[in-house]
């Protein structure tokens, strides 16, 4: 979790940033996952062969997460396209160089 | 047909908003999907009138999606305090997309500008989706979808600085809800429930232990992270500053309140009253949001952009806020609740005002608007007058919420902090003269091209935005019980 957080505010490079969003996402995603396993317990089917079971919930929001996480990462690396056709970099601080110059 | 629907009118309020969206994209013309905007705005405005009035005359609605029953299904809710935000949310978007199709098809590109509805759309749904839930994770979808879309709002700005402001805002936004289901997952971890009622009632026994107190820091800083608080607000003046004018009249009036809603909500919703005394929190809360109006206000006076030094004055106006919810009593969150609409009103009109100046003259910059007084003159009062309600002079909105946020600290005894409020509102005397000295004292630069005023269509919006200013200022009864009631039942709600 924090090695991803670690990479969003350290490094210069906006794909770099957005990776290193996706990895403290999908860690808590895996926080969440954790927290659904029972001891011993089987996948959530309704089976009659099944008695313990894991909690499905975690899964089902994590789920939702998921797709969250999907469409932001689509749209940071939209906007990064973007950036690059408007500054000719992806770096971080010849971005502000530039913006420091324009005003 | 419309006494059959009544009962759905919670789930309608989110619904319409989200499925006028697509349509939006499906017609692909500015003026159709200007016009399925407008409606939907108003609908929605119409809709959360209704549901204040049930809220008033029945209590809080109940509403289980799809007819799960709580705490299993998600519920709506509805009470004082949604009902109250709700109706500030859908009446800012119903006047601003009145005000909106010259702006618009002048900053965005013609070939966007339906895409601009929809995604309006989008974070108007979200926006509602917020206040409505009764569910934690639910809450964390709808911030999601407010804030995906208001990143795209921002970058259609036309400098290149507004994409730099946008990918900023997703970032930082992005971590904010991050770490707010962070905390969410561990208070699902100790108590195996997510509905907000459940949550507040099983919360209790676990309250003292390490994960809930931890839980507790992830959220204020995640929900910190979007309401702009001092120093979480750095995203916040960048993407007011270069997002399209409507954009940010819109986002300014709305987003950061409805994140204050979110924050009361998982403070006095959820957590009760036990958050104040496990944590130093309310203490922490005096201090930033001190700090925040008075090094804000005077970060503004520096600023040349008053697009700028009006997004760094929001930031101000959030601390006030903050300050109110950090003296956890009925006073305090009263103030709180009654600058969430003043502020609304107050900022809404002063950026609708700011867009019909850069609608004439192409730039908002302070000395670019000089002698504005003479050729705008409508456009200039009322962002006088809206400014006057910023400072919070008698028979203005921003008077009444400074008046009981003031009431609130002698009923502490915290005079310093009193006197604090009133030293940032002459902060306040400051920045705004700057614009009035440049508008009305100086005279058009040599050589500028003629202008004329805004046309009607902007100034009819504008002015009654700035009449609500007033008409709310001096009839309070309205604002003042509904918040009062609001206020009551959030503090005694808890345990």
């Amino acid at each position: 979790m924090m090695s991803g957080f670690y990479v969003v505010i350290s490094h210069g490079n906006l794909v770099k940033k957005i990776v290193g969003l996706n990895v403290f996402q999908v860690s808590v995603f895996v926080l969440y996952i954790t927290m659904s396993k029972v001891d011993g317990g089987a996948a959530p089917i309704l089976d009659d062969a099944i008695k313990n079971y894991s909690n499905p919930l975690p899964h089902v929001l994590i789920l939702t997460a998921i797709v969250v996480g999907v469409a932001t990462t689509a749209l940071g690396l939209a906007l990064i396209v973007r950036i690059r056709d408007a500054y000719g970099t992806i770096e971080d601080d010849e971005i502000v160089k530039q913006e420091r110059d324009d005003t | 047909m419309l006494s059959s629907l009544s009962p759905h009118l919670p789930a309608i309020q989110v619904v319409l908003p989200l499925i006028a969206a697509p349509v939006c994209v499906i017609f692909r013309s500015t003026g159709v999907a200007w016009l399925i905007a407008l409606i939907a705005s108003w609908l929605s405005l119409g809709i959360s009138i209704l549901l204040l009035e049930q809220v008033t005359s029945n209590g809080p609605i109940s509403y289980l999606l799809g007819n799960w029953p709580a705490p299993w299904g998600i519920e709506y809710k509805v009470d004082m305090l949604s009902a109250f935000v709700m109706l500030i949310v859908t009446s800012i978007g119903a006047v601003v997309m009145v005000f909106a199709p010259k702006s618009v098809h002048m900053e965005i590109p013609s070939d966007r500008t339906y895409l601009f509805y929809t995604m309006y759309l989008l974070t108007f749904a979200g926006l509602l989706g917020i206040t409505i839930t009764a569910d934690a994770f639910n809450l964390f979808v709808f911030l999601e979808i407010s804030s995906l879309s208001s990143y795209v709002l921002i970058s259609l700005g036309a400098q290149r600085n507004a994409l730099t402001a946008a990918l900023r805002y997703l970032i930082l936004g992005t971590v904010g809800a991050t770490f707010y289901i962070i905390g969410v997952g561990l208070m699902y971890q100790m108590t195996g429930t997510l509905n907000i009622a459940d949550l507040a009632e099983r919360l209790p026994e676990v309250a003292e232990t390490k994960t809930i107190l931890v839980a507790i820091g992830f959220i204020t800083i995640g929900i910190g992270l979007k309401l702009g608080l001092f120093p979480l607000h750095v995203w916040l003046p960048n993407a007011y500053a270069y997002a399209p004018s409507v954009v940010t009249a819109f986002l300014a009036a709305t987003a950061t309140k409805v994140a204050v809603y979110a924050l009361l909500r998982v403070y006095f919703s959820i957590f009760g009253m036990n958050v104040f005394s496990a944590l130093p929190i309310s203490e922490l809360l005096l201090v930033l949001g001190l700090i925040a109006i008075l090094s804000m206000s005077t970060v503004a006076i520096y600023q040349n952009n008053t697009k700028r030094l009006l997004a760094y004055s929001s930031v101000a106006q959030v601390g006030y806020m903050v300050i109110g919810i950090s003296m956890v009593t009925v006073t305090g969150l009263t103030a709180t609740i009654l600058h969430l609409f003043n502020h609304a009103v107050i900022k809404g009109a002063l950026f609708l005002a700011l867009a019909a100046v850069f609608y004439r003259i192409k730039s908002v910059k302070v000395e670019d608007m000089a002698g504005l007084g003479k050729t705008m003159p409508f456009t200039m009062a009322a962002f006088v007058a809206a400014g006057f309600s910023l400072i919070g002079v008698p028979l203005t909105v921003g008077f009444i919420s400074k008046w009981y946020l003031i009431l609130g600290a002698f009923e502490k005894d915290w005079w310093l902090v009193a006197v604090l409020i009133i030293v940032s509102s002459l902060l306040a005397v400051i920045y705004f003269w700057k614009v009035i000295e440049s508008a009305y004292f100086k005279a058009r630069p040599e050589g500028a091209v003629g202008i004329s005023e805004a046309p009607l269509s902007m100034l009819i919006p504008m002015w009654v935005m700035v009449g609500s200013n007033f008409y709310f200022g001096i009839n309070t009864n309205f604002t003042i019980s509904a918040a009062t009631k609001a206020a009551k039942s959030l503090i005694g709600g808890s345990p």
